[in-house]
């Protein structure tokens, strides 16, 4: 298992592999959205956590098509599944080298790009600590909609679609953690339903995920 | 460890293509697979794998104890021979990888990229593969495309080791290998279009 986690995470460093493409994107939207709202500084600060969160989500999303399709295409994934590991712990230990290539970059880089959207300074925290809880359930659900679309080509559109509603609680209690942090208030309860759906996905997903890939690959 | 295979019946894509097959694989036993193109040799290899599930029939003895090996060699074009080789290792709980380069020649190219091998050695590094499992059954899908007279004497040179060693190999091919082997003609076993189809959505019901 370590093997599997040490070559996703080798790959996406080497060329060609990804890393970066989220952060990139995060990094343009949050800088392209003060261009395009406005130079109004109290504007700005009151969208800044919903902004980030938007972000991060939609990055997480547009490198997701890569996750299982490059395994499927070169046939390592018809090996894995033959392989000794449990195809759930395989699918596991890839939606967390996802999250280290993917969610972990946006949770660092989130406070620097705050800066640009003039987020409230108590709102720092909260971002960070809401996208660190929110963002591991985006690559375990990114990895059930990858596992749905496997045998399908160019099936990113399709995942998207199929994503998406499942990323909407997740996107509601991060974003409502954050804009209550920054809004000087309590951001207590939607962060715990924040953490709650994230625990639950991490236990329930791969088991979906892994059955919805032997049914793609037949 | 016998693979035993009684009274398959196999689809692909919803539509019968093998029906009534049985054979068994005994250890140190080799059989040939042939028939002509669509006649279900990668659908059978692919189910005995587990890859797919039957239509009805039984499968014993294969459980955990295959090494398969399909049309694609399952390698990554940015991690060298070693990497790739030393993935799959540890994957199947081994540590050595020597003897699999040494198998297949492959030392010369252990810090090349396998994106940067020719078809025939990736292939050969994909046959390599098989060496690293540790794995008792060998089921291959065409092992000999695009090897050329030598590295074919590699691989059967690999094979008569591993069944020297009281493995089994099931192989589609069309070469002929020089092993003591029975060939298989599964053409007999073709499904007939009044064979009952199988609903491709039945596993969702």
């Amino acid at each position: 298992m370590i093997a599997l986690l040490i070559r996703d995470l080798r790959l996406a460093f080497r060329a060609g592999g990804g890393f970066g493409l989220g952060l990139a994107f995060f990094l343009i939207v949050t800088v392209l959205v003060p261009f395009s709202v406005g130079p109004q500084a109290d504007l700005l600060s009151s969208i800044a956590p919903g902004v980030l969160w938007l972000g991060a989500l939609l990055a997480c999303l547009l490198s997701l098509d890569r996750l299982l399709a490059l395994d499927y295409e070169d046939g390592t994934l018809d090996l894995l599944v033959t392989a000794p590991l449990p195809l759930e712990a395989a699918l596991s230990i890839k939606a967390l080298a996802h999250w280290l290539t993917t969610g972990l970059p946006l949770v660092i880089a989130a406070p620097v790009l705050g800066v640009l959207l003039n987020l409230p300074a108590n709102g720092f925290g909260w971002v960070v600590v809401s996208l660190a809880l929110g963002t591991p359930a985006l690559s375990v659900i990114g990895t059930f909609g990858a596992a749905l679309t496997v045998g399908i080509k160019r099936g990113g559109l399709l995942m998207s679609l199929l994503v998406l509603p499942l990323y909407v609680p997740t996107l509601i209690f991060g974003a409502e953690a954050a804009r209550r942090g920054a809004a000087g208030l309590d951001g207590t309860t939607p962060l715990l339903m924040l953490a709650g759906i994230t625990f639950g996905t991490i236990a329930l997903m791969p088991f979906a995920s892994a059955a919805v890939l032997r049914m793609g690959l037949r | 460890m016998t693979l035993r295979i009684d009274n398959l019946t196999l689809a692909r894509g919803g539509i019968p293509v093998l029906t009534g097959l049985s054979f068994d694989l005994g250890r140190g036993a080799a059989l040939i697979l042939r028939g002509p193109n669509g006649a279900g040799k990668t659908t059978l290899l692919r189910t005995l794998a587990g890859l797919q599930p039957a239509l009805s029939g039984h499968i014993t003895g294969g459980e955990d104890q295959i090494a398969f090996a399909g049309h694609a060699d399952g390698l990554k074009a940015m991690l060298s021979v070693t990497e790739n080789l030393n993935f799959w290792a540890s994957v199947f709980g081994r540590d050595s990888i020597d003897a699999a380069l040494e198998a297949y020649d492959l030392h010369a190219l252990a810090d090349r990229l396998a994106g940067t091998l020719s078809a025939g050695q990736k292939r050969r590094l994909g046959l390599a593969r098989l060496l690293v499992t540790g794995r008792p059954i060998w089921v291959l899908d065409e092992p000999t495309v695009s090897l050329d007279t030598a590295a074919v004497q590699m691989f059967a040179d690999a094979v008569h080791a591993h069944l020297g060693q009281g493995g089994s190999a099931l192989i589609a091919t069309h070469i002929d290998l020089g092993l003591q082997a029975d060939v298989l003609d599964i053409t007999p076993y073709r499904a007939t279009a009044t064979t009952r189809a199988g609903a491709s959505d039945e596993a969702f019901l």
